[in-house]
C-alpha cells in the first residue's frame, strides 16, 4: 500500500537550487534507505515531508491526502514522525516533557480548571515508553541534557513512537551511538517495519542501511540518482551512485 | 560531577536542592539567601522585625513583584522585555488621563492602564515575530518610546493627581488588614504558577526556552507563542502601573524608571534561567522579596539610594554568572 507519495517536489535556498524535482513512493511497512553526499538534499527533502519547510513546486500525499500547507504539528496528527540528527530535546526538561512536547494530555482539575497538563499520566506513560524500547534511563524525571547520547537517542526515539506513527524518518540516529546502542536501533527499527510502520533511514554508515533496509534510494544534487533494491545491489554500487560515477 | 558529589553528604544536599527545584519550584539556595538576609537586617536594624515594617516591604515588593511575573514568562522563553519598567509608568499615565483628565468613568482608569501596558507588549511581540529584530533593540527602543509618550500625555511632563476613591482603594485600600497590592501580586502569580508549570502554554513556553528548533519541529506554534508571551509581559507591567498609580494617588510619568533592571534581577535570583529553559514564578516572587528586603533594609540603615543602585546592578551581574555556570552545565551531555 502506498503511504507516502512526493512528485516532482522542488525547494530553493535564495539562489541555491536544493532539490530539483525528487519524485520517491514509500510503501507502508517497508524500510527504506536514502542516502548521499552531504548536501544532496536528504535533510531538506524530509524536512518537506515534515513540513518544517515548504516546498517551492511539486507535491506530497500522505495516505493520500495532499500535504500543502499543513504545518509539522498536523502532520504529527496524521502519522508522520522524525527524529532528528540533533534530536530536537529540550535538554533542561525532563523525559515525559520531550516524549510529549507538543502534546500534552490534559485533565480538568477538580471539574472546572481548565488545561492542567496531566502530569502523572505523562509520566506512566514515558516509562512504558522507555520500557518498551528495552531502555535504561536513570531517571525519568531528570533533565534529558543529563543523560548520555544513547539515552537521549531513546527519548527522541518514544517520543516518535509513542503516538502511533504510521511514517518514522530517521535522520542519522546511529551517528553518536555505541555498538551496542547501534545494534538496539536496528532491532527497534526492523521491529517497526513487522508492526506495518514504513521507516525512512538517512545514513552515513552503509553497513547500518544494508543490514536493515529493503530498499537503498540514492539523492544527488537533489535528485533521484537510484532507486535499488538492498538484496540485488552492493555496498560498490551503491558508492558509485553517491559519488556521481555511474 | 566534582568529587564532593560522590560523596554522601553532597548527595544529600543534591536530593534536597532537586527537592525544592521541582515540587517546591522555589530554589533552595534563594530561600536560604532570603533567611540570611533576614536574619541579617534584624541584627543590623532594631527596626527591621516588625509587622508594620514588613507591610512596607510587602508593598514595595507588589510592584516589583508583578513586573518579575511578567520578566519570568519571557525570560523562560529566552526572550527579554526591557520595556517593563517604561510601560509601568505610561500605563500609570494612560490611567490617570482618561479618568482624571478627560473626566472619563473609574473604570476607565483601570482599562486604560491595562491596555496600554497589554497594547505596548503586544507590539512588542509583533515587531519581533515579524520583523526579527532582535527582542532586546525592539524592548529596548520601547523603553525609550513608552517613556517618551508617558511625558506627552502628561501635562508638562508633570504627574496627574486625584484618581477616583474605587482605583485608589487598589493601591492603599486594605482589606482583612492585607495591603491591596499585595493581594493583587498574591492571586496574579498564583495563577501565573499555574499556567507556567501546570499548562500546556507553561510547558510550550519553557520548550521553546529551552530549544526552538525542537519546539518548531514538534508542531508548537512557536512565533504565536512569542506574541502571547509578549503581550502577557505588557499586561502585566499595565497591573504593576495600575497598582503603582493607585498607590501613589497619581499617574507620574517617571514612575517606574529602572524597575526593569530590578524585576529581571528578582526573577534571575529566583531561579529562572537568561537563557531560557527554566523558569519559576515562585522564585520569581521569593527573588522579589529579596530585592525588597535588601533595599528595606539599606534604607534602614540609611544608605543613600545611588549605593542601592550599585547593589541592584551587583546582584544581577552575580545571580547571570551563577546562572550561566549551571545553564553551562546542564547544556553538556
Amino acid at each position: 500500500m502506498t503511504l507516502l507519495e512526493v512528485k516532482a517536489v522542488a525547494k530553493h535556498f535564495g539562489a541555491v537550487q536544493v532539490l530539483n524535482g525528487v519524485d520517491l513512493t514509500i510503501e507502508a511497512g517497508t524500510v527504506t534507505g536514502l542516502v548521499g553526499d552531504n548536501g544532496a538534499g536528504k535533510s531538506t527533502l524530509m524536512k518537506t515531508i515534515t513540513g518544517l519547510y515548504g516546498t517551492d513546486g511539486g507535491e506530497i500525499r500522505f495516505d493520500g491526502k495532499p500535504m500543502t500547507g499543513l504545518n509539522p504539528g498536523q502532520r504529527r496528527a496524521l502519522g508522520i514522525e522524525m527524529i532528528y540528527q540533533d534530536l530536537a530535546l529540550a535538554r533542561q526538561q525532563d523525559v515525559a516533557a520531550n516524549i510529549f512536547l507538543g502534546r500534552e494530555p490534559v485533565k480538568w482539575a477538580f471539574g472546572i480548571l481548565p488545561g492542567f497538563v496531566d502530569k502523572a499520566k505523562m509520566d506512566a506513560d514515558a516509562r512504558k515508553m522507555i520500557d518498551r524500547l528495552g531502555a535504561r534511563i536513570p531517571s525519568i524525571h531528570r533533565p534529558v541534557g543529563m543523560f548520555s547520547g544513547g539515552q537521549q537517542q531513546t527519548v527522541a526515539i518514544a517520543r516518535a513512537l509513542t503516538f502511533n506513527p504510521k511514517l518514522v524518518i530517521m535522520d542519522e540516529p546511529t551517528a553518536a551511538l555505541a555498538v551496542r546502542e547501534v545494534e538496539s536501533v536496528l532491532k527497534l527499527i526492523r521491529q517497526m517495519r513487522d508492526e506495518g510502520i514504513a521507516v525512512i533511514l538517512i545514513s552515513h554508515r552503509l553497513n547500518d542501511v544494508f543490514e536493515v533496509t529493503d530498499r537503498i534510494v540514492v539523492l544527488r544534487q537533489g535528485r533521484i540518482e537510484a532507486d535499488l533494491q538492498t538484496g540485488k545491489t552492493q555496498m560498490r554500487e551503491v558508492v558509485g551512485y553517491i559519488v556521481g560515477a555511474h | 560531577m566534582t568529587a564532593i558529589d560522590t560523596a554522601g553528604r553532597g548527595d544529600a544536599w543534591r536530593r534536597l536542592q532537586f527537592f525544592f527545584d521541582s515540587k517546591v519550584h522555589v530554589r533552595l539556595e534563594s530561600l536560604i539567601v532570603l533567611a540570611l538576609l533576614c536574619v541579617a537586617m534584624t541584627v543590623l536594624s532594631p527596626y527591621f522585625l516588625s509587622v508594620s515594617n514588613f507591610l512596607n516591604i510587602l508593598l514595595a515588593t507588589s510592584t516589583i513583584g508583578v513586573l518579575a511575573i511578567g520578566a519570568t514568562l519571557i525570560l523562560s522563553s529566552a526572550g527579554l522585555d526591557l520595556s517593563l519598567g517604561s510601560v509601568l509608568g505610561l500605563s500609570g499615565v494612560a490611567g490617570a488621563y482618561l479618568s482624571v483628565e478627560l473626566e472619563w468613568p473609574w473604570f476607565m482608569a483601570i482599562i486604560g492602564a491595562l491596555g496600554s501596558g497589554a497594547l505596548a507588549g503586544y507590539i512588542n511581540g509583533q515587531l519581533i515575530t515579524r520583523t526579527r529584530i532582535p527582542a532586546f533593540i525592539v524592548t529596548l527602543g520601547m523603553l525609550g518610546i513608552a517613556r517618551g509618550v508617558a511625558l506627552i500625555i502628561a501635562p508638562n511632563g508633570g504627574a496627574i493627581y486625584g484618581l477616583p476613591d474605587i482605583v485608589v482603594y487598589l493601591g492603599q485600600g486594605r482589606p482583612f488588614g492585607v495591603p491591596t497590592p499585595v493581594v493583587i501580586l498574591v492571586l496574579t502569580a498564583l495563577i501565573a504558577h499555574y499556567v507556567l508549570a501546570y499548562s500546556r502554554f507553561g510547558m510550550h513556553t519553557l520548550a521553546m526556552g529551552d530549544n526552538e528548533g525542537a519546539a518548531r519541529a514538534t508542531g508548537i506554534p512557536v512565533e504565536r507563542l512569542r506574541r502571547e508571551l509578549y503581550a502577557i509581559s505588557g499586561l502585566l507591567a499595565g497591573l504593576a502601573g495600575l497598582i503603582f498609580m493607585a498607590r501613589v494617588n497619581a499617574g507620574d510619568p517617571t514612575a517606574g524608571y529602572t524597575y526593569e533592571l530590578t524585576a529581571i534581577t528578582a526573577t534571575i535570583i529566583g531561579g529562572t534561567s537568561l537563557f531560557g529553559g527554566r523558569g519559576s514564578i515562585l522564585g520569581a516572587l521569593v527573588g522579589a522579596l529579596i530585592m525588597g528586603v535588601l533595599q528595606n533594609g539599606l534604607n534602614l540603615l540609611a544608605v543613600q539610594s545611588y549605593y542601592q543602585q550599585i547593589a541592584i546592578g551587583a546582584v544581577l551581574i552575580i545571580a547571570v554568572y551563577i546562572d550561566q555556570l549551571q545553564s553551562e552545565r546542564e547544556r553538556k551531555s
